[in-house]
């Protein structure tokens, strides 16, 4: 039996999320073609964004105004009528794809797997449980298999070469039941914490907003993005979608720092997957040396200035060449 | 309004996981559990709507073997009016879930229903969505507010780029997140008072949901673990490693 992949893209306005890149990864690898379908106000330059995607037969595109909020009671019913045309549909494993896909699943009457992270066959998948603690492979019996996708654990490549149709699809009226009254973006100009190279992510040890400019320096020379532990979030120090970890955000950079950080498995479960871990902790037994690759104990008022201060030296040396392997 | 919250009894989020040597499933034998911190968050959301008048009814609602009675209990003390346990002995898939609690909902005719975002134990982060979509209501996911005014519910939801604010009429399901509320602590009379509260029970046949499994387990494994690292000693040997070792900077 063949494979026949819908993936329901995530925009960032007019443009494509990186997320939707993961989910096109994974897609590749069920090995069929693969229809897009990407919905929105002003859906016109991501659809064709897509349509040169490599294995992207068809960009299913639903154009209206109501779209624009992505409200999952509008979306859910648009994608659920294209479910029986497919063996498999996608989405991202972000809030998009979160608060769509289960809504979708459920409209079709099927049980649907959250946050896959291997795709074993056309239905069978892994997934992480207990904050990470655990993997589950998964069968599925049902006759069409919905899942979404953790983006950090498929590459997020742009592959070119496809030459896609565009397809205007009917999008249906508005439900009226939901509205979105306001919208607050993160105005940041930092990279994204998603697919940031460095991450820097400061906990409660900071104490204050103020102190927690200091990691927010630090990440502007290091070009990095800010994350957070909980507690971080919940003081106020970083606002709430800087949260790493089980019911935060999944990274995976090639360099995550902690600093200030314990280390409690819920966090754990959003970094564990980063290349590299440096963990900067004054108690020598906090649980986050115990992933770290490269431990720093001490008090992070006194390193981090220093550490500032000799990356900004550093940073004006070009780096050295590494050897292969 | 009545309001209906799901509560889940789940392996306390303390607890460091055992994956069993057979691989079907993680060690739950003399392990401390606990209701679902979501839940909890859930759970004391409506009871502050409670005591703003604005809930005439909190029902406490959880899908489960006996065990389960405890979360209840626990419901019940902190200030839920009835509570009711749907009789399952293997534990249930989030969509088996929901039309469980799609069917009470529906029976008990309530306004709203609040569940937490994700059960701490599967992850899955599905059961209110598709608890929404059976009942065919609205839905305000991974809320960090909750206002209820002239028959609407106004949700602040913490979404990737920030933070997203809909307007939802009633009925509704809400998904707690954990920056809703901070749950109160439950004292030990009103615990002992909830232990002599009668607790309801349902079945899946009476309430008419097929509880077939969709999705089949074949193992459960432990995740590889990251090799350990070193201790450095001070910020240039930090600095030399991460730029001559590891090449990051
Ligand atoms: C259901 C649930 C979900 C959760 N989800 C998440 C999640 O997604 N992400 C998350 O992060 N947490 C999550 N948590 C919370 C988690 O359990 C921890 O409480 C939280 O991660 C702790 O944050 P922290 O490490 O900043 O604070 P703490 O645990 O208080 O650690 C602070 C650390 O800073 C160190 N320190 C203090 N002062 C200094 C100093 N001057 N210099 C250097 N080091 C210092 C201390 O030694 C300590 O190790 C969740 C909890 C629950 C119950
Ligand atoms: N067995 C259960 N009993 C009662 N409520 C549940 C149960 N399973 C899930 N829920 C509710 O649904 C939410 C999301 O669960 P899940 O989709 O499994 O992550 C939980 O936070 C609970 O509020």
């Amino acid at each position: 039996m063949t494979n026949t992949i819908l993936v329901v893209a995530e925009t960032a306005g007019e443009t494509l999320a990186a997320s939707t890149l993961s989910t096109l990864t994974a897609a590749r690898e069920l090995d069929g073609p693969i229809d897009v379908l990407v919905a929105g106000a002003r859906p016109a330059a991501t659809a064709e964004n897509l349509a040169s995607m490599a294995g992207v037969r068809r960009v299913l595109v639903a154009e209206a105004p109501h779209l624009a909020g992505g409200l999952a009671e509008d979306l859910s019913g648009l994608v659920a009528g294209h479910v029986e045309h497919y063996s498999h549909v996608l989405a991202p494993a972000t809030t998009f794809g979160k608060n769509l896909l289960p809504r979708v699943a459920a409209l079709v009457d099927i049980q649907m797997v959250s946050d896959v992270t291997v795709i074993q066959d056309a239905e069978t998948f892994v997934h992480p449980i207990y904050a990470g603690n655990a993997n589950e492979t998964l069968r599925v019996l049902e006759p069409h298999k919905l899942l979404t996708i953790r983006p950090t654990a498929f590459a997020k490549e742009v592959v070119g070469g496809g030459k896609a149709q565009l397809e205007r699809i009917d999008v249906g009226e508005t439900q009226a039941q939901s509205r979105e009254v306001e919208l607050q973006l993160d105005q940041s100009d930092r990279p994204q914490l998603e697919s940031s190279g460095i991450v820097v992510s400061g906990g409660r040890a900071f104490g204050s907003l103020e102190k927690f400019r200091l990691l927010e320096e630090l990440a502007a020379d290091l070009n990095a993005a800010v994350g957070a532990s909980r507690a971080a979030v919940d003081a106020g120090y970083a606002p709430n979608d800087c949260q790493v970890g089980q019911t935060g955000k999944v990274v995976a950079p090639e360099l995550y720092i902690a600093v200030g950080i314990s280390g409690a498995i819920q966090h754990l479960a959003g970094m564990t997957g980063s290349k590299v871990i440096v963990a900067i902790n004054k108690d020598p037994d906090a649980p986050i040396f115990g992933v770290a690759d490269y431990g720093l104990v001490g008090d992070l008022f006194e390193i981090l200035p220093e550490f500032h201060e000799k990356i900004r030296q550093l940073r004006s040396e070009p780096k050295p060449e590494l050897a292969e392997g | 309004m009545k309001v209906l919250v799901g509560v889940k009894r789940v392996i306390d989020y303390n607890v460091n996981i055992r994956v069993k040597s057979d691989g079907s499933g993680v060690e739950t034998e003399n392990v401390r559990m606990s209701a679902n911190p979501f839940d909890e968050i859930a759970l004391e959301e409506a009871v502050r709507l409670k005591e703003a008048g604005i809930c005439s009814e909190l029902l406490a609602v959880t899908v489960g073997d006996e065990a389960s009675q405890e979360v209840l209990r626990s419901a019940l003390a902190m200030g839920a009016d009835r509570a009711i346990r749907i009789d399952v002995t293997e534990s249930p898939q989030p969509l088996n879930v929901a039309a469980l609690l799609a069917a009470v909902a529906r029976e008990e005719a309530v306004d709203l229903v609040l569940l937490g975002k994700q059960a701490i134990d599967d992850d899955a982060n599905q059961a209110g969505q598709m608890t929404a979509a059976l009942l065919g209501w609205p839905q305000g996911t991974f809320a960090s507010e909750l206002t209820i005014a002239e028959g609407r519910a106004r949700v602040a939801r913490e979404i990737d780029g920030g933070q997203q604010t809909v307007e939802l009429d009633l009925p509704a399901v809400v998904t707690a997140d954990l920056r809703l509320n901070e749950p109160r602590f439950v004292k030990l009379p009103a615990m002992m008072k909830a232990k002599k509260r009668p607790i309801e029970e349902r079945t899946p046949e009476a309430l008419g949901v097929d509880m077939r499994p969709r999705v089949e387990r074949v193992k459960v494994s432990e995740p590889v673990p990251r090799e350990a690292g070193v201790k450095v000693a001070d910020v240039d040997e930090l600095l030399d490693k991460l730029r001559n070792e590891a090449g990051v900077i």
